[in-house]
């Protein structure tokens, strides 16, 4: 239920874009969810349901997914995450916290753990859409 | 793009009254040991206290304290377990034994999600044991967190009192709240730690000498609390 956290920033963040923006209602949340953080689409979005504040009520969640995208620092390589190599308790500790991924994933081409997490690491707001 | 997760962490640490980041400018001072027993001190002292070890690359605070075993619970988001009477919350519950080689954005990436998913509850005190120097885990810390204070390790030695100098310059400078500094493994009778740190208008916490037998305690908490070192930390637990 870790999906339920990030579910509860993505309603605070996405309040707090609205009361900037003077929005008096949100019409619709884009959201994009890297594949390193093996996130729940159907936790996430029932959390997303469930915590809805009033000014949320009529918002559409547009949720995208991002392959994980890895490059090595040293050789250059870059490579996709794929959580069918990893073990269940590895790829556990990477959904809470994917930076883990450095302790566990090497470069397939130079073994390197010093990899950049290019894009596809976790949850952001694309973008909060509604009326004023 | 917004990152969402940096809006919940006020909420999630909103149930905690007193939050201290155990600093120091440089490593090896002791800044790890002083944050566990200052921890378990509280804790005996019947305070709710939560342990937070934020040095992600060679976290340490988990081998003082022989802690082994645990994980955290999964309750709309984590929960800390409850450990020698401290909820204790650290990385290594997701590295293992594994080398966690983090560059700098890493480790703000892995600050602000556990900062964003871990559910503390009410706490009277969150002691936080920092990496050492001045790096991205302190600015994000200042960055993220409102109530925020800084206890200081010094040893006596210069090239150590040089280091914490910057980082109470830096904190100074950035209006963050110093509580004071501890002067750690203490092998003279000299002043001049204390001395300049009250020059510099900070409190002297202070002293510890330098405790051979502390080694024979890492991982035994009752015989680590029965120690002189633990002695005069609890003396300064009235001054936090």
């Amino acid at each position: 239920m870790h999906e339920w956290a990030l579910a509860e920033a993505v309603i605070s963040a996405a309040s707090q874009i609205a009361e900037k923006e003077g929005l008096k209602e949100v019409t619709e949340v884009k959201i994009k969810v890297g594949e390193l953080q093996q996130v729940e689409m159907d936790i996430l979005e029932f959390a997303l349901s469930q915590l809805k504040t009033a000014q949320l009520k009529n918002t559409k969640f547009n949720i995208e997914t991002a392959r994980a995208k890895l490059t090595c620092r040293v050789c250059g390589r870059t490579w996709f995450f794929s959580k069918e190599k990893l073990n269940e308790k590895t790829a556990e500790a990477i959904h809470f916290v994917p930076e883990i991924a450095h302790a566990y994933i090497k470069c397939p081409k130079c073994g390197s753990p010093d990899f950049e997490i290019v894009e596809g690491r976790g949850v952001w707001l694309e973008s909060v859409k509604g009326v004023t | 793009m917004v990152d969402p997760r940096t809006s919940i962490i006020t909420e999630r640490l909103k149930g905690i009254r007193k939050i201290i980041a155990v600093s120091s400018g440089k490593g090896g001072v002791g800044k790890s040991l002083v944050a566990s027993v200052l921890a378990l001190e509280l804790a005996k002292k019947s305070h709710s206290v939560g342990l937070f070890d934020l040095d992600f690359t060679s976290p340490s605070t988990h081998v003082i304290l022989g802690i082994k075993n645990v994980q955290p619970k999964e309750e709309k988001g984590i929960v800390p377990p409850l450990v020698h009477g401290l909820k204790y919350m650290s990385i290594v519950y997701y590295s293992d034994e594994y080398a966690s080689p983090l560059r700098g954005a890493d480790v703000s990436n892995a600050l602000i999600e556990l900062l964003s998913i871990t559910r503390w509850g009410k706490l009277d005190y969150l002691i936080i044991d920092m990496p050492p120097g001045i790096g991205d885990a302190l600015l994000d810390l200042i960055r993220l967190t409102k109530n925020i204070r800084f206890l200081i390790v010094s040893t006596s030695s210069l090239l150590a009192f040089e280091t914490v100098k910057k980082l109470i310059s830096l904190l100074e400078g950035l209006r963050v709240p110093i509580i004071g500094v501890v002067e750690n493994m203490k092998m003279n009778d000299s002043k001049a730690v204390q001395q300049q740190v009250q020059s510099l208008g900070v409190a002297f916490l202070g002293e510890i000498p330098f405790d051979i037998k502390i080694e024979e305690s890492v991982g035994k908490t009752s015989k680590l609390l029965k120690t002189v070192f633990a002695e005069k930390v609890e003396e300064m637990v009235s001054k936090i």
